[in-house]
């Protein structure tokens, strides 16, 4: 191919990728490092609040900020290094909750909450995914070409579904008045609340995250059963090779490269957990390191919002995402050097 | 809710166009409005649609709206529905204008307690109070004996009593999901106790003696709640009472009317209202007094203004409260309370009365801090000194970015 020609075909997504991608990506590191506050002053006000009869009338000092000419609020932005990143890891409380040995009073830091959390749903999913998705494909494969089509669908079907519908579906079933809870509470005959306390909301969230995804796993994993090598399989069977065997030495390995792959986009995928928490309510029990990023944004009624530390837990997120992906991108990348 | 408030917008729109014949004049200037989404704010907007050429948005997400929306220029909405909560990022940002001349010319009708004044200029117009206080099923009550407390310790033996006769699911509903719920919750509490939030020198005052008391006489009721308590929003606590599930709860004034929604609820007429309990003897009402009402953009035309205030008041009047009745605590002129509202009117004017919502700056930071930490409390990962702590640690931490604390 013509370099112009490349060029012209990858352009626009170069482009996009600069515009959309990278831009924000260097903006928000950059403002994780300084802090914009406004200028306040403080000012006696009398202010007068309805009540039902008359109203009530009380003086305070107030801090409010101060306007310019133009009527917009004056800020004043600054250098503050790491302060940001120290406000988020919480350095000071982490140092004696490490010289103690005390992991509890660790896991009562918000970050570091979240990032136990974000590790063993991704961690814990991982592996169920590409074995249940593995399993599914190999049942699809054997099952008789005139039921394939519908049993693709029907596998098919929690992958179509938004994310966030899926986590409010699972857990109106699941909530202390769901259809599902009533019908283990009539056939247990005691009182469930799944949502009451933070290892059951756990469980349902990577129960809930293993069906949504390993339809994924699954459609990958049938195609590549389609190119396993038919002489290779027949070989091995000559040869003696028992069913789980032929999984073991032949379909495996066939399928290493699409297991790295679907590795990679999970690990990026399940670091990232953010709708399970909104879908199911579970802030009280459950934080991720999405959900604390998107805590941090969220104005308050006042209007405050905390965009310099959103900026350092964002990129913290992604550090770690990074250094999860070093391992599986080590490993395509000596492959791929191999092949060539 | 957004589709909802969509079509809401759709429909009033296309309705603008039709009728202004109820409208003491015609509007010719196009004004839009965003407010929050309840019943309310429903009724007042539809009474504003009948002078035509105005759209309203009606939108529970509007206080993360509204601040933005306001200070673009123009203003992307010429008037805004805010509480005593909300109305702090626009004072502060200078987003929305003094409304002294516009009520001299068209106000004529408006109560004087109806008028927001901020160092001395109206700037806002409340339509009605809301707070909440004890609402309570009167036929398990009269059945099994109990006099309606009026204490806090009161509440947990009524509580105790209807457990023993399981009369219900769970004797007491609360809001307190965790988050904006729970804090406020905490609030009503400690405001009940005469805690102070924030020290005069600027430090946080919650992890203090009244800070205490409050998470342990919340704590205390949980015993008596749904354990999914955490989860439970104010719609949610509705619905339990509607569905006979709770036999009574410090609720929202303005979530009375559906007690008697014969289309929702299966508890019509059996719910009434009292005032909100004491946390300790000679203390005020365990809750805060809030307002609703309108204000109106700075970055718009003198004459969009004024448009946009005539349709607020033809909005608030007389004849749209005679129509609405039950749908507030309104404080218009006309209005009739009704059974439900007695418990909050009562509240309201309890005495000593109980606060306004203390709305600033500090407040909004105390109130987010408060609904991070306190869960952790309630999960039981945390005692009640090293929740208040961290949450004076949290509201330290923002405090100072925000810049309102050295």
């Amino acid at each position: 191919m013509r370099f112009k020609t490349f060029a012209i075909f990858v352009g626009p997504s170069v482009f996009m990728m600069l515009a959309f991608i990278a831009v924000p990506l260097i903006t928000v590191f950059w403002q994780s490092f300084y802090l914009t506050q406004p200028v306040l002053e403080l000012v006696e006000v009398e202010s007068c609040t309805a009540g039902f009869i008359e109203q009530t009338c009380t003086t305070e000092i107030r801090s409010q900020p101060v306007l310019d000419e133009f009527g917009e609020v004056m800020t004043e932005t600054r250098f503050t290094g790491l302060e940001s990143y120290r406000r988020v890891l919480d350095t000071e409380k982490l140092g004696a909750a490490v010289a103690n040995l005390d992991l509890r009073a660790v896991l009562t830091i918000d970050f570091w909450k979240a990032l136990r959390f974000t590790l063993t749903f991704t961690f814990i999913t991982l592996p169920l995914i590409i074995v249940v998705g593995l399993a599914i494909a190999l049942a699809v494969n054997n099952t008789v070409h005139a039921l394939r089509g519908q049993v693709i669908f029907v596998s098919l079907l929690p992958f179509i579904i938004t994310p966030v519908i899926g986590a409010l579906s699972i857990r109106w079933l699941f909530v202390g008045d769901g259809i599902l809870t009533r019908a283990i509470e009539a056939y247990l005959g005691q009182d469930i609340a799944v949502f009451a306390q933070g290892w059951s909301i756990e469980l349902l969230m990577l129960f809930y995250r293993v069906w949504h995804v390993a339809p994924f796993a699954f459609v990958i994993f049938y195609a590549g059963l389609q190119s396993v090598n038919q002489d290779a399989v027949e070989a091995s069977i000559i040869d003696g090779a028992s069913r789980f065997e032929r999984l073991r030495y032949v379909i495996i390995p066939h399928l290493m490269p699409l297991i790295i792959f679907i590795t990679l986009i999970h690990l990026m995928d399940a670091y990232r957990v953010f709708e399970e928490i909104i879908g199911f309510r579970a802030q009280s029990h459950i934080i991720s390191l999405q959900s604390l990023t998107y805590e941090f944004l969220t104005p308050d009624d006042s209007g405050n919002r905390s965009i310099s530390r959103a900026s350092a837990s964002a990129m913290l997120t992604m550090i770690g995402i990074v250094i999860l992906l070093i391992l599986p991108l080590r490993r395509t990348w000596r492959d791929h050097k191999g092949k060539y | 809710m957004k589709i909802k408030s969509l079509v809401l917008a759709g429909m009033l729109t296309m309705a603008s166009t039709a009728a202004w014949a109820d409208c003491a004049f015609e509007n010719t200037v196009p004004v839009k409005s965003l407010t929050a989404g309840f019943e309310a704010w429903k009724s007042v907007t539809d009474a504003m649609a009948e002078c035509g050429n105005f759209e309203a948005e009606l939108d529970q997400e509007f206080r993360t709206k509204q601040p933005a929306a306001f200070a673009a220029n123009p203003s992307l909405y010429q008037m805004g529905g805010v509480s005593n909560g909300t109305i702090t990022p626009l004072i502060n940002e200078g987003t929305i204008r003094p409304l002294d001349d516009l009520v001299a010319q068209y106000g004529g009708d408006l109560k004087p307690n109806q008028l927001i004044q901020i160092d001395g200029q109206t700037m806002a117009v409340a339509m009605m109070v809301n707070t909440q206080h004890l609402m309570y099923r009167s036929d398990i009550f009269d059945e099994l004996g109990i006099a309606v407390p009026g204490t806090w310790e009161g509440v947990l033996a009524a509580a105790e009593q209807i457990r023993e006769a399981g009369v219900v699911d769970y004797p007491l509903g609360a809001t307190m999901q965790s988050g904006w719920n729970l804090a406020q919750e905490f609030v009503n509490m400690f405001l009940g106790f005469n805690g102070t939030f924030v020290n005069p020198d600027g430090s946080p005052g919650v992890n203090s003696e009244a800070g205490l008391k409050a998470l342990d006489m919340m704590q205390r009721l949980t015993a008596y709640m749904d354990p999914e308590y955490l989860a439970s929003d104010s719609t949610y606590v509705q619905q339990q009472f509607q569905q006979g599930k709770v036999a009574m709860a410090n609720l929202w004034a303005s979530r009375g009317g559906a007690m008697d929604d014969e289309a929702e609820s299966g508890v019509v007429g059996l719910v009434d209202g009292a005032p909100a309990p004491v946390a300790m003897e000679g203390g005020p009402p365990a809750t805060t007094l809030w307002w609703d009402g309108i204000v109106i953009a700075k970055n718009i035309t003198d004459e969009e203004a004024e448009a946009a205030f005539r349709l607020a008041v033809e909005g608030m009047d007389t004849e749209m409260v005679t129509a609405n009745n039950d749908d507030a605590i309104w404080l218009i002129e006309g209005y009739e309370p009704n059974r439900l509202a007695g418990g909050a009117i009562a509240t309201a004017t309890f005495d000593p009365p109980p606060a306004s919502y203390p709305s600033s700056t500090e407040m909004g930071l105390m109130h987010s801090a408060l609904g991070n930490q306190l869960p952790s409390f309630f999960t039981g990962e945390r005692s009640a000194e090293e929740a208040l702590a961290a949450v004076e640690d949290e509201y330290t931490t923002a405090a100072r970015e925000a810049g309102v604390m050295q």
